[in-house]
């Protein structure tokens, strides 16, 4: 038997009736202590986790290993998920999330499969240094190691391609290793990170400290250049007589396009941007020769090759932009900026290398230059503006009744409304894009340069999208790279994501028939998709079809006649996603061309078309 | 393609071991010999690890190894500056005819004998890689029947540590 306490306790006021005795000076808290931590499941402590770190999206799919952190998640009015179809996709909106936002992108995945549907975007994006984080799912501590049912070693299966990895092994460690991971993701050369938390692990309750105490005692990126190696630059660029910027990625990622517009005009240097630095340096600047490389313009390749000064800034002598090694640049002296010192010396020995951030590096450079005046790089501007002059960007209408896509890319570029994003797949319609749209501003062409992954344009739209919805997204994509993700399109009109998708529609893998028609004696082997009506075949899909399946709007255009109005069309919804299908012929080309393996001396300004560079023992 | 040896500094975390020897296949370099063990710091581990390269490569070996996020510095440490040792357990064939021989080989070499049958002789003996070779040509006519090889393992001489000069030092520099 129970007795309830009915009268009341003597309490405070009890204590009251005391004689008031001084008090004693209470110890201040040391400034800094944490307030009492509260417990949290490790579920819990990565959502919160995910809250202080102001992450606003996350892209998964849930799954048995991941489930706890699926419920705390529900409940988090901060961090919206965004499921998709494929973790495919949701790797690749977070490759979206962050170029297009600058901020870690975040991506979560349940174990085995679903972790393994993550290793192409994070493949892709460790070779673009794109700052993406990926939450997975494993299974229960015990299990680890016995084959349990969807266990896959996903951070044996990552470690070539991740910046960094983690397998939680205690709950409390959750807050750092979140911490640490969005740390490691964005400083110094960014990349992608994976924790991997065991099922049990989300279980645990342990304390959430935060902010939690990193402990990276092996990592420490160089972001201040050396001064003397700045100084010694410069004065190269002063000296230079044939001096070009070679400008890569790492100008997008430190942000440093004003500091390289001032670089430029001060010096007065002609300018590259690579496939990753499009947008870096505005195309419509005098200065500006365009993209080098493979499928880079005459002037640009030429540029670098008869260059004395190749002033790399955040570039990687990708052998896309060098062709044949040997021969590339030779009479080029080499001023190598880059965060990453293992790119420094990789595959070209530098004369001047200078490890640090891009944007202090340029600014720095800047500081230390003694202008010489622009006189000395008359010769200079005058070869390229002759190469300018005879080689411009350009293509021929393919007379086969359908629009020529570089035309149909060239008409979205034009008509697009300001501050387009745009994302492309892989290809030859990843090159128009390149070629046939001008970029002006950096962050405003996202495609996947180092993996080459088909299937990039769709959903990292979709993440490009959702990271700034006031702007208009086109994915530029092929026939062949957008069955690989179109699944994403689903995602898109139920989430409210209203991207736009211009597939280039030439009814084959392109890129490839491209070099079967030029080194395989145009024997088509596997490449014709049947995407384009026939007599033979209907179009299998029906993109316009399977874009109203999707939830989305579907056009098409099949003659050049329509195509202004059909991008208008589609430039005027805003509310849906839209796919245009738009029937190009399968014969254009990209051109120039550097073929695989040749020295870029050797590029094709069209088909047995080799420039007239009038240099024969000259220069 | 010339020989070297690496003293690499990591977080014992795991996986570490992993990571360093995947990125060596991955980057295409050979390793000869490679021996892992705690340090004086509680927390750090040492590698040792010897590999063959072109010239130019061991720049790049090292710049990508100082790019995995637990590993805290990394030395070169030549062969005159440095005190390195592998340690061999050898197995031979020696019966009352060659006893003697062998264990006056061995003798010359320094090697202690640790386990004696009728049949055979085993020995420890420690040295650099050339002395290990040297002591295996002298037993070789009298028949090795098993031997076990550890990695190189290396201390840089005179007064200083490698982990004093770099405690958590940015191992870029």
């Amino acid at each position: 038997m129970s007795t309830p306490v009915k009268a009341p306790k003597p309490g405070p006021q009890a204590a009251k009736a005391q004689p008031a005795r001084p008090k004693a000076p209470r110890p201040a808290p040391p400034i800094g202590a944490p307030a009492a931590a509260p417990v949290l499941t490790g579920a819990q402590a990565v959502v919160r986790a995910l809250e202080e770190l102001q992450v606003e999206a996350v892209f998964g799919i849930p799954g048995g290993t991941i489930l706890p952190a699926y419920d705390p998640l529900l409940d988090s009015d901060q961090v919206r998920h965004v499921l998709v179809r494929h973790e495919q996709g949701a790797g690749h909106a977070a490759q979206g999330y962050a170029l297009a936002t600058g901020k870690v992108g975040v991506c979560m995945a349940t174990s085995g499969p679903g972790a393994t549907n993550l290793v192409t975007p994070l493949a892709d994006a460790y070779m673009d240094s794109v700052p993406i984080v990926a939450i997975t799912g494993q299974v229960v501590t015990s299990s680890i190691g016995t084959d349990a049912f969807q266990e896959a070693d996903i951070c044996g299966i990552t470690m070539p391609i991740t910046k960094h990895s983690y397998l939680i092994t205690d709950a409390a460690d959750i807050p750092r290793v979140i911490a640490e991971a969005f740390h490691v993701a964005s400083t110094g050369r960014p990349g992608p990170v994976l924790v991997d938390i065991p099922k049990d692990i989300l279980q645990t309750e342990a304390p959430f400290v935060w902010p939690p105490r990193m402990d990276l005692p092996g990592y420490r990126p160089t972001t201040q250049p050396h001064g003397k190696q700045i100084r010694e630059a410069a004065a190269l660029i002063a000296e230079a007589k044939r001096p070009v910027l070679y400008v890569g990625g790492g100008v997008v990622k430190s942000g440093a396009h004003a500091e390289l517009l001032a670089l430029a005009e001060l010096t007065g240097a002609p300018v590259v941007t690579t496939l990753m630095a499009r947008g870096a340096f505005p195309d419509s600047h005098p200065q500006h020769l365009g993209m080098p490389g493979m499928h880079g313009t005459v002037p640009a390749v030429h540029a670098l090759q008869k260059s004395d000064l190749l002033v790399s800034l955040g570039a990687r002598f990708d052998d896309r932009v060098t062709g044949r090694l040997d021969s590339f640049a030779p009479d080029a002296k080499i001023v190598h900026v880059d965060i990453d010192p293992a790119e420094i010396g990789k595959n070209r020995e530098a004369d001047v290398p200078i490890v640090g951030d891009c944007r202090a590096a340029i600014a720095a450079m800047i500081d230390a230059y003694a202008d010489p005046g622009q006189e000395r790089l008359k010769t200079w501007w005058e070869t390229l503006d002759d190469l300018r002059g005879r080689y411009p960007l350009g293509y021929t209408d393919i007379d086969d009744g359908l629009p020529a896509p570089q035309y149909v890319i060239e008409r979205l570029g034009a008509l697009a409304p300001e501050d387009t994003i745009w994302t492309t797949g892989v290809g030859q319609h990843q090159m128009w894009a390149s070629q046939f749209i001008s970029y002006e501003k950096p962050g405003t062409f996202l495609n996947s340069g180092g993996l080459g992954t088909m299937g990039f344009a769709v959903p990292a739209a979709m993440g490009a999208k959702l990271g700034q919805m006031g702007r208009t997204v086109w994915a530029v994509d092929g026939d062949g790279c957008f069955q690989m993700t179109n699944q994403e399109l689903a995602t898109c009109a139920i989430e409210g994501i209203p991207i736009k998708v211009a597939v280039i529609n030439n009814g084959n893998l392109g890129m490839v028939r491209q070099w079967q028609t030029l080194f395989y004696d145009k024997r088509y082997s596997q490449t014709n998709l049947s995407t384009h009506h026939s007599e033979a075949s209907p179009r299998i899909p029906d993109f316009v079809k399977l874009a109203e399946a999707l939830g989305c709007v579907g056009l098409r255009a099949d003659t050049a006649d329509e195509v202004d109005a059909i991008i208008a069309q589609a430039n005027a919804i805003n509310d849906r996603p839209v796919v245009v299908d738009f029937t190009v012929g399968p014969d254009a080309m990209v051109w120039p061309m550097v073929p695989a393996g040749v020295s870029n001396d050797e590029i094709l300004y069209a088909r047995d078309v080799r420039p007239n560079f009038d240099d024969e023992g000259q220069i | 393609m010339t020989t070297h040896t690496l003293s690499v500094l990591v977080e014992n975390k795991p996986g570490v071991l992993a990571r360093v020897a995947a990125l060596f296949s991955r980057r295409g370099f050979n390793i000869d010999s490679l021996a892992v063990g705690e340090t004086e710091h509680p927390g750090v581990s040492r590698i040792t690890i010897v590999v063959g390269v072109e010239a130019g490569s061991l720049e790049q070996v090292t710049k990508q190894l100082n790019k995995l996020i637990h590993v805290l510095k990394i030395v070169e440490l030549e062969a005159g500056s440095s005190v390195q040792r592998e340690l061999l357990l050898v197995k031979v064939r020696a019966d009352a005819a060659t006893r003697g021989q062998v264990i006056a080989a061995a003798e010359l070499f320094k090697a202690r004998s640790v386990d004696v049958t009728p049949d055979t002789v085993t020995f420890e003996v420690t040295g650099n890689s050339d002395k290990i070779e040297a002591f295996l040509e002298v037993l070789e006519p009298f028949g090795i029947k098993e031997l076990v090889q550890s990695g190189t393992v290396a201390l840089g001489r005179g007064a200083k540590s490698m982990a004093s000069l770099s405690r958590y030092v940015s191992p870029n520099n």
